[in-house]
């Protein structure tokens, strides 16, 4: 029966009806409802890891048990898990084991704009790459059996418009899973050198194999048109290019490493013009020119940074666009906010009237660093913020700078890699205030649990880590509670964190309203009272605004918006908000 | 036919993706081919946020290109001018005559412009305020603003609609069922 689903869940819903066994992921836009179906579909067990690496790692075990896996990420994923990539590569797989990888070109929830193509080139190994949702269904049957003819891990890779695109999808005959046997086999699983050099000649042995695979493989497929124009491309950009050109010759990789070079050479001898079409980094291009291949038209035409669309495609060949009216400029711009009573606003709230240096990292909190708060001033990767904190305030040691740096993590992320950064402040004695915003929800990519939520991806109850004690473990001593709703509390806590020499930890544990659909009375401003000094403002809360007209504009609250956590009522020093009992439309 | 292009804009948590899941439901109902896309990521509410449905025979991309838009429908005033230029010449729009502040008007960093709703009309010969939020209350949940605003450009889908009434039948939770058919219909008379 045809479906409309998403690329994740076409690739979720593959892997329970392709034999998959075990599935371990952590979560990251766009890769996160994958995982997330998997359990709604109820047939595998999955699971959420503390981060990509342990996901990974999981999986590897599951294979080596003889089940069928799955690991879940998103690019930046790769990063952490690439350690036991990077050897996996060498023990190969028991049963079949899929790493998705999903990449966000035009970086709509990210951080970098990483390529995961490379990734694939660098371990050697295959790497499928489907352009809509019934490609991703199939391609996780299909990357199930390379892995097992093979003996390799897949990267099965998306991108943002092809993991949240919906489109139609026709399930095929299910395979029942068949977990095979659990087997000891030193020489292939044990990587000490003796045996990695051994296999390091079979990876090599396999990437030849693989290329002749590629030649003859349906995945890659030619569909000749017009032969004046003939476009290699892959995954989303191939329906661009459908879109831009019906009638050119297109070769469609499906595997996209290794490239099938006959095919490509054939390819490119049937067709007067050739065109590569790849989002991001050159890596067909490179590779096609080093066979020696004329490429006409890639990326001397096309864009390395964000995405391409059939326009950019049909502009890169001075095909005509459809006639468009300019944007119109100048209008305020939306960007995402911390929720109505988030308990984040209170803590920026107060970072930002201090002025200090706030080592960030990545989460909701992160929006600490926009206007009005300007609250966070480095952000690099997931547990950065203290390992980052620590290394600043070394420095300022030695500059003779009496400046204590604060780090800003939340629960999910701390789990993920911030304890080994506090594990190491501590062992080094280092001098930072950490503040946890343990709100109990992985809320960016949408209030996933995890090791401190108290319940599975499934939603039963498991073991909560009691993060104080956890803390305290880790070689600090001075651990306290925060509340971010209390602004004048909480900027005595912060003092006295900077104040006090040595490691510093506060811990916010006020819950993500959106995960928990907190609700509060909405609140109001007296008018009579509002002086329109704006100090309420600076709590930036999309509830609050100005009267349109008058000279001094008073401030006024969406009642439709608002939640009523009263930070805004703390700002205001002519008492001139207050609740409206019972009222509350926040549409959370 | 040819291709059918609905650009659908609004603000985190107004239920764009919804009002997009029963344009794409309804089409496929209907026998058609569709692609429907939106960017989303950041969970929190206030946001811009904009979805493409396309229907067709065959769709390829899932994304719609500016100038190519038969239909806008924006879930608040400002949205609908910062998409307008997805249009296509003539093409439709109809949005929610009711505001919401982005955070940086809230924060005073910038002037919601009072004359959103004159730019349209200047820009667009074809356009359709409703106040989909009094509609959405009087159908008996303020949250219905998204089937309000399906209704509304009923009559301008390549479908039928008995079968957008259908889908929206089956997509709603039990208890929302008389709801959002109310809001459906308050929609397509306004």
């Amino acid at each position: 029966m045809k479906k409309i689903i998403s690329g994740n869940e076409a690739i979720a819903l593959g892997f329970t009806d392709g034999g998959g066994v075990f599935a371990s992921g952590y979560p990251g836009t766009p890769s996160t409802e994958t995982l997330e179906e998997v359990a709604r579909l109820g047939e595998v067990y999955c699971e959420w890891a503390a981060n990509e690496k342990v996901a990974l790692e999981a999986a590897i075990g599951g294979s080596i048990a003889g089940g069928r896996s799955l690991a879940t990420m998103k690019h930046v994923g790769v990063n952490v898990a690439a350690d036991p990539l990077m050897t996996l590569t060498y023990t190969g797989v028991n049963a079949g084991l899929i790493l998705m990888v999903a990449d966000d070109p035009g970086m709509h929830s990210s951080q970098n704009e990483q390529d995961s193509r490379h990734y694939a080139r660098f371990a050697k190994i295959p790497m499928l790459d489907p352009a809509d949702s019934q490609d991703a269904y199939d391609m996780v049957r299909t990357a199930f059996e390379i892995s097992e003819q093979f003996d390799t891990p897949v990267m099965l890779r998306t991108t943002t418009r092809i993991s949240h695109a919906k489109g139609v999808v026709v399930p095929r005959e299910k395979i029942s899973p068949q977990v095979g046997e659990w087997v000891k086999d030193v020489p292939k699983y044990v990587m000490l050198p003796n045996f990695g050099k051994i296999k390091h000649v079979e990876v090599e042995e396999r990437l030849l194999k693989l290329r002749e695979y590629a030649e003859t493989t349906p995945l890659n497929r030619v569909e000749m048109g017009d032969t004046e124009l003939g476009i290699i491309t892959s995954g989303v950009s191939y329906q661009h290019v459908r879109e831009a050109f019906p009638n050119a010759s297109v070769l469609k990789l499906g595997l996209v490493h290794p490239l099938p070079e006959r095919k490509i050479r054939e390819f490119a001898g049937s067709v007067k013009r050739l065109m590569v079409v790849e989002e991001m980094d050159a890596i067909f291009e490179e590779q096609i020119r080093a066979m020696g291949i004329e490429v006409e038209i890639g990326k001397n035409k096309l864009p390395l940074c964000g995405e391409i669309n059939a326009d950019l495609i049909r502009a890169a060949l001075g095909d005509p666009v459809a006639e468009a009216a300019a944007p119109v400029e100048g209008l305020p711009q939306r960007p995402p906010v911390f929720c109505p009573s988030c308990a984040h606003r209170g803590l920026f709230t107060i970072l930002s009237k201090l002025k200090t240096f706030v080592s960030g990292d990545i989460g909701c909190y992160t929006l600490g660093a926009l206007p009005p708060m300007g609250a966070m001033h480095s952000v690099i990767d997931m547990g950065a913020s203290i390992s980052a904190a620590h290394g600043m305030a070394r420095v300022n040691a030695i500059a003779g700078r009496d400046e204590k740096p604060v780090a800003v993590i939340g629960d999910s992320t701390f789990f993920h890699s911030g304890m080994t950064g506090l594990l190491s402040l501590a062992f080094n004695g280092g001098n930072a205030l950490v503040i946890i915003m343990d709100n109990r929800a992985t809320g960016m990519t949408g209030g996933q649990e995890n090791p401190g939520t108290g319940k599975t991806l499934q939603g039963n109850p498991t073991r909560q880590v009691d993060m104080v004690p956890l803390v305290k473990a880790l070689g600090i001593d001075n651990v306290f509670e925060l509340n971010t709703y209390d602004l004048a509390a909480t900027e005595a806590a912060i003092k006295k964190g900077l104040e006090t020499p040595g490691p510093y930890v506060l811990i916010d544990r006020n819950p993500c309203v959106l995960r928990y659909k907190i609700r509060k009375p909405a609140m109001t401003v007296d008018q009579d009272k509002c002086t329109g000094c704006r100090a309420c403002l600076k709590v930036a809360c999309m509830a609050l605004g100005l009267t349109a007209s008058g000279e001094r504009p008073k401030v006024q609250v969406d009642p439709n918006v608002c939640n009523g956590c009263g930070v805004c009522r703390q700002m205001c020093k002519f008492d001139a908000m207050h609740e409206i009992e019972g009222e509350n439309n926040a549409n959370l | 036919m040819p291709i059918f292009n609905i650009v659908i804009a609004g603000v985190g948590g107004q239920g764009v993706l919804m009002a997009s899941r029963v344009l794409a439901e309804s089409a496929l109902a209907s026998g058609l081919d569709i692609k429907q896309n939106e960017v989303h990521g950041m969970a929190q509410r206030g946001g811009s946020v904009i979805s493409f449905v396309r229907m067709g025979e065959k769709v390829a991309s899932p994304v719609v290109m500016p100038g190519s838009a038969d239909l806008l429908i924006s879930f608040e005033p400002l949205e609908a001018l910062r998409y307008l230029h997805y249009l296509k010449p003539g093409g439709r729009l109809v949005y929610n005559k009711i505001s919401i502040n982005p955070s940086t008007v809230a924060a005073g960093l910038a002037v919601y412009p009072d004359d959103v709703e004159d730019q349209i009309a200047a820009s667009c010969g074809n356009a359709l305020g409703v106040d989909a939020l009094a509609i959405a209350r009087e159908a008996g949940n303020g949250k219905a603003v998204n089937m309000v605003m399906v209704g509304t450009v009923l009559k301008n889908l390549p479908l039928e609609e008995e079968v957008v009434t259908e889908v929206v039948k089956q997509v709603s939770k039990e208890k929302g069922v008389e709801v959002n058919l109310r809001a459906l219909a308050g929609g397509a008379a306004a």
